[in-house]
Order: structure tokens, then C-alpha cells, then sequence
């Protein structure tokens, strides 16, 4: 924090971040108007972005391969991950890359592929489950647009205009992430972590087995041997053989 | 034309109405549920980040990070046990699973 004093960028201190706010405030791209140029650009690739995360997402919902439905869950996420940088969440596009593709979309693959499964059989109930599928559907997006829209008719957000953030912030994403996760919300971190260690631990526990008909090696059992037990001394009878 | 928090709450409200509708649509494969629970997820954190950067408040990036281990952790869980279910049944379809008679 101390090296940007000598900057013009105004401060944040963690109290400030303990509120949650001034993180945009600390760069200069609150008020900063943005060319229409980069506007432009802004909306087209909001919109490849979005386009594609929902026709994606669609995808995985209709696939007839589960394969594909993994695989254009990965899109969907790709693109999602786009949506975050275009709005200034780097460090979460990143990790939404790391861990869901590179973690939970391969763990799908994985089972999907080793799990021998007939897909066929497990599509048959496809069109007598629609009706009742696109009525809840419909239903549940009526009322998510309808709060979106009273939302934005009641003006309760004081909201700000998209600006995308330049490259002269003050205090990265990363940087003002990592502040307040690990100040204010340093024992949710800690519980995170916690969660993520019992998923471990379950899903090793969940599925380790034992085979009866694979011989495996027992170390304990190889280093609790003694001479007594190993060891057997004979006494040959001259000309007789063992 | 700018865009605004309406556009990401838009595009959340369709990737969450689509992971509804996937868990409607396909009843019998547990695979496709938990993907449709990750596309709920996902968008969930969609909401998150936009009302984050829109109201300049970073707790809702922090959150969001909280619902992405969630996400991970309910996936690793639930794909183990469908792999010990699979074991166990030799099969995966939901109307089979009904073992404990909920």
C-alpha cells in the first residue's frame, strides 16, 4: 500500500475494503469515459460471449451424447469465463478456468467415459418429460424477469455505467480480492478450504475398495516378519537330503 | 449502446432457466442432473459478479469464489457416489435409485 502513496491514485485502506467499497473507486475508472470505439467492441464481444455461453448451455441440456454435453459444458464455462474478464473479475475468470475446466469438467469426462452406461435407454424419457420441463421453465423465467424488471423500474440501484477497467487501476482485481478474503472473510476462506478438504477425503473414501481377487502387498505385515518366523533351521542327516 | 447489469443478469437468468430445465428434461440420467446443477451454479455466480462490479463491492467476487468451491466439492461428492451407486447397481438410471424409499 505504501508505494502508492507517492502516486496520484487515491488510497484504499482495508477499512475502506472492509466495506466493500472503493475498490473501482481506487482506479481512475469510475468516471472515466470510455471511447465509442472500445464501447462498440465492449457490447459485440459482450454479446458472442453471452450468445455463446447460452447456446452452449442449451447444448448440455439437449445433447443426445453426454460426452458432448461434458464437452460443451466446458464451452459454456469458456465463455462465461470471457463474460467475467469483459467485466473486470479476472482473477475469478481464472479460476473459474482452472477449477472448473481443468478440474470439475474433466471429472465429468472422466466418468462419463468410464462409466458403461447405455445412453440410449437413458434418453426414452426425453419428449414425455418436455411439456412439464419447458412449463416449469417457462414459468421460472417469467418470474426471474419479472423481478429483473421491477428491479429496474423501481431505480433501488444506484447502478453505474459499464466501464471496463482500464489498465492504470490502482489495486488490481487480484490484489483487492485477496484483501478482503483474507481480512474480513478470512475464516469463510478457512471453512472453504475446510469444505474442500471433507470433499476429498469423501469422494477417497467413497470410492476405495477392496478386491479380494487382487493380491496386493502388505508392507506391515513384511516388516513385522522375524527370524524366528522366517527362519528354520534344519539338522541334515548325512546322505539323507533335506 | 452500453452495457449494463441488466445484460449479465439477462444472460444469468437464461443459463439458470436452462439448468432448470435440463433437470426436468432429463429425469433419468444423474450425469446431465449434476451438469445442469452446474450451469445453475454458474449462473448464480454470473449474478454475483455482475452486482459486484456494478455496485463496487468486491464481497460479492468473494462469494462468488465461496459458491465455485461449493460447486467443486458438491461435484467431486456427487460423482463419487454415482460411481459407487454404479458399482453397486450397475446402473445409473434415477427411477432405480430408490433403495432408502424417500
Amino acid at each position: 500500500m505504501a508505494e502508492m502513496e507517492a502516486g496520484s491514485a487515491p488510497i484504499v485502506s482495508l477499512s475502506a475494503l472492509g466495506d466493500g467499497e472503493g475498490w473501482r473507486k481506487a482506479g481512475a475508472c469510475g468516471d472515466v469515459s470510455i471511447g465509442p470505439t472500445a464501447m462498440i467492441l465492449q457490447a459485440i464481444l459482450f454479446y458472442v460471449f453471452a450468445a455463446a455461453a447460452v447456446a452452449s448451455g442449451a447444448m448440455v441440456v439437449v445433447a443426445r451424447n453426454p460426452v458432448h454435453s461434458v464437452l460443451f459444458l466446458i464451452l459454456a464455462f469458456f465463455n462465461t469465463a470471457g463474460l467475467f474478464v469483459l467485466i473486470g473479475a479476472e482473477f475469478l475468470a481464472m479460476i473459474l478456468v482452472i477449477v472448473y475446466v481443468g478440474a470439475v469438467a474433466v471429472l465429468f469426462l472422466f466418468v462419463v467415459m468410464m462409466l458403461e452406461i447405455d445412453f440410449v435407454d437413458l434418453r426414452s424419457g426425453f419428449v414425455r418429460y418436455l411439456p412439464i420441463g419447458a412449463l416449469v421453465g417457462l414459468i421460472l423465467l417469467a418470474e426471474l424477469v419479472l423481478v429483473s424488471v421491477s428491479w429496474a423500474v423501481t431505480k433501488s440501484g444506484a447502478v453505474a455505467p459499464a466501464v471496463l477497467p482500464p489498465g492504470g487501476v490502482a489495486l488490481s482485481n487480484t490484489r483487492a480480492l485477496g484483501d478482503i478474503l483474507y481480512t474480513r472473510y478470512l475464516f469463510a476462506f478457512q471453512g472453504a478450504g475446510l469444505i474442500l478438504l471433507v470433499a476429498m477425503i469423501g469422494a477417497i473414501v467413497l470410492t476405495l475398495r477392496r478386491r479380494a481377487d487382487v493380491r496386493r502387498q502388505s508392507i506391515a505385515a513384511q516388516l513385522a516378519r522375524t527370524r524366528a518366523q522366517s527362519v528354520e533351521v534344519v539338522k541334515v542327516p548325512v546322505g539323507g537330503g533335506v | 449502446m452500453a452495457i449494463g447489469l441488466a445484460h449479465y443478469l439477462a444472460v444469468a437468468t437464461i443459463l439458470f432457466t436452462l439448468g432448470i430445465f435440463g433437470i426436468f428434461l432429463n429425469r433419468k440420467n444423474v450425469i446431465i442432473i449434476l451438469m445442469s446443477i452446474e450451469l445453475i451454479l454458474l449462473a448464480v455466480n454470473i449474478n454475483f459478479v455482475a452486482f459486484s462490479v456494478f455496485r463496487n463491492d468486491l464481497v460479492g467476487q468473494a462469494f462468488a469464489m465461496f459458491v465455485l468451491t461449493v460447486a467443486a466439492a458438491e461435484a467431486a461428492i456427487g460423482l463419487a457416489i454415482l460411481v459407487v451407486y454404479f458399482r453397486n447397481r450397475g446402473t445409473i438410471r434415477v427411477e432405480d435409485i430408490n433403495m432408502m424409499k424417500g
